[in-house]
């Protein structure tokens, strides 16, 4: 990896999405030598149910000066950032460019909540769960509900995680919710499908963010400080909840974890510094648990223990995560890259962790599809 | 949602009758149905009717619904366990949400769950209301 670019997460009113890509595409432009990417792939989930727009892959192209170079659009749901930057790393290794660009790009905040909510919703299964009127909220509630329920997991300390997730965005110039909640306004915050509250779920947002990768030869030329992809693992789970063998064990995320150590040669306890999905509390939870940085079941008392602040190894989500960070749902697995990145150069311009290995965890739908990154200084 | 008659339609066995997939080599039942067992990945499976009576696994009770449901907040969605082990996602009717209970026993009902606009497709399917005792 040989650039970075990211924009702050916000209501980007007088943006559309070509200035908006733009935005964080020419930053990371601007972070290399002289790069000159063969080919764009674009993260991005919900330009047709939004905005009506497919052949996203031109539009961002064009837009940056790359008419003419290869493009196109990856989806996966929330996780498709991650996985545009999973396309983006194989197109590289793979011989058949020497450089890519790798965009995610979201907005979100045209549209009233009740539209977003839908759009969000197609992650789901259409016929079986969307039907009956699910939100994609109420999905990740069955599934806290169930893990409150057999792990005997308080509710106070499940809220930990927003609370330290807004503790660490407030030093993120990127971030969208730059201010500090307590435990209690957690808990009184309110109820959007019970047991999950307004406190515990990611911001609606618009953002975009960009890498530039380049194949090991050509990375040296174009930057002094390249960041190695060391790692990389994809993995699937049910597209419906009922069917999954068991709600409270995240298959996709145990699945690309699996691969990504493997690939990199190293295990959970070696990881320095890691960005993780944290849609709602929950997802926070699982994640904590399905990368192996927690036992089953006992992330929440790892939170109560104070663990994965920054300075922990691993801390988690120095940015604020998607709690606080943004969630800029297509874009959000390229923020993540790019942050660990800027973490393993030391020019995070939020808290910095530093370390030799860094970790990017996304993950689309319920963890229904999941990309883990592994990256080295 | 944009529905369309034919899309209603293919799925009338497993939304109105609860037809499942049993796989005749691991016996596991899937729901709703699959070409492939999910579990022992053999194309060998059969279309089966689920029992109509379960218990209440996990619930939600929805406040901010999208797009077309406003009229019907809250929902109130579950995953429920039916008597022969299978897990179908589901909404619970004619119930108050402080009455619910995890392991609460439940039965099928057929009801409405959208109508496409004033002029589209309505849409039934099976929900699942508390058994009354006594």
């Amino acid at each position: 990896m040989v650039g970075v670019g990211m924009t702050k997460i916000d209501r980007h009113y007088d943006k559309d999405m070509r200035s908006l890509a733009a935005e964080a595409a020419l930053k990371a432009l601007d972070d290399t030598k002289g790069a000159d990417p063969k080919a764009v792939v674009v993260g991005n989930m919900m330009s047709s149910s939004l905005y009506q727009q497919d052949s996203l892959g031109a539009l961002v192209a064009d837009a940056i000066g790359l008419r003419g170079r290869g493009a196109l659009k990856v989806e996966a749901s929330c996780g498709s950032g991650g996985h545009a930057v999973a396309v983006g790393y194989s197109l590289v290794a793979s011989g058949l460019y020497d450089q890519v660009m790798v965009v995610g790009i979201e907005k979100m905040c045209d549209y009233p909540t009740s539209v977003v909510t839908a759009g969000l919703a197609q992650a789901a299964d259409a016929e079986y769960e969307v039907v009956y009127g699910a939100s994609f909220a109420a999905l990740n509630a069955l599934v806290m509900r169930l893990y409150m329920s057999r792990y005997g997991a308080k509710r106070e300390s499940i809220a930990l995680w927003p609370v330290m997730m807004h503790e660490n965005a407030v030093h993120n110039p990127y971030a969208q919710l730059r201010f500090r909640v307590t435990v209690e306004a957690v808990l009184r915050s309110p109820v959007i499908a019970d047991p999950i509250r307004l406190l515990d779920a990611a911001p609606i947002g618009d953002g975009a963010a960009a890498l530039i990768l380049a194949s090991e030869e050509v990375a040296r030329k174009l930057s002094d400080a390249p960041v190695l992809i060391a790692g990389v693992g994809m993995g699937s789970d049910a597209l419906d909840l009922a069917s999954r063998q068991d709600l409270l064990d995240p298959i996709s995320i145990r699945y690309a974890a699996k691969q990504a150590y493997a690939m990199a040669g190293i295990e959970p306890r070696n990881v320095d510094v890691a960005e993780i999905h944290d849609a709602f509390s929950i997802t926070a939870l699982l994640s904590i648990e399905g990368l192996g940085f927690a036992e089953p079941g006992k992330s929440w008392k790892e939170l109560e223990e104070g663990r994965y602040r920054p300075g922990d190894k691993p801390s988690l989500n120095p940015s604020g995560g998607l709690k606080a960070r943004g969630h800029p749902v297509g874009a959000t697995g390229v923020y993540q890259v790019a942050e660990i990145a800027m973490q393993l150069r030391g020019d995070f311009p939020g808290i910095k962790c530093g370390g030799e290995i860094g970790l990017a965890m996304n993950t689309g739908g319920v963890a229904t599809l999941t990309t883990v990154i592994v990256l080295r200084r | 949602m944009r529905m369309s008659p034919a899309r209603v339609w293919r799925a009338r066995g497993s939304r109105y009758r609860l037809e499942a997939s049993r796989c005749k080599d691991c016996g596991r039942t899937v729901y709703p149905p699959r070409p492939v067992c999910p579990y022992c990945r053999s194309r060998n499976v059969e279309i089966v009717e689920l029992p109509r009576k379960g218990r209440v696994v996990t619930w939600t009770v929805q406040y901010t619904v999208p797009h077309g449901y406003r009229s019907k907040a809250p929902l109130i969605l579950a995953i429920v366990e039916l008597e022969n082990g299978t897990r179908v996602f589901s909404e619970l009717v004619d119930v108050e949400p402080e009455e619910i209970r995890e392991g609460m026993e439940v039965e099928a009902v057929l009801r409405k769950v959208y109508e496409d606009g004033d002029e589209g497709v309505i849409v039934y399917a099976t929900k699942f209301r508390p058994i009354k005792t006594g």
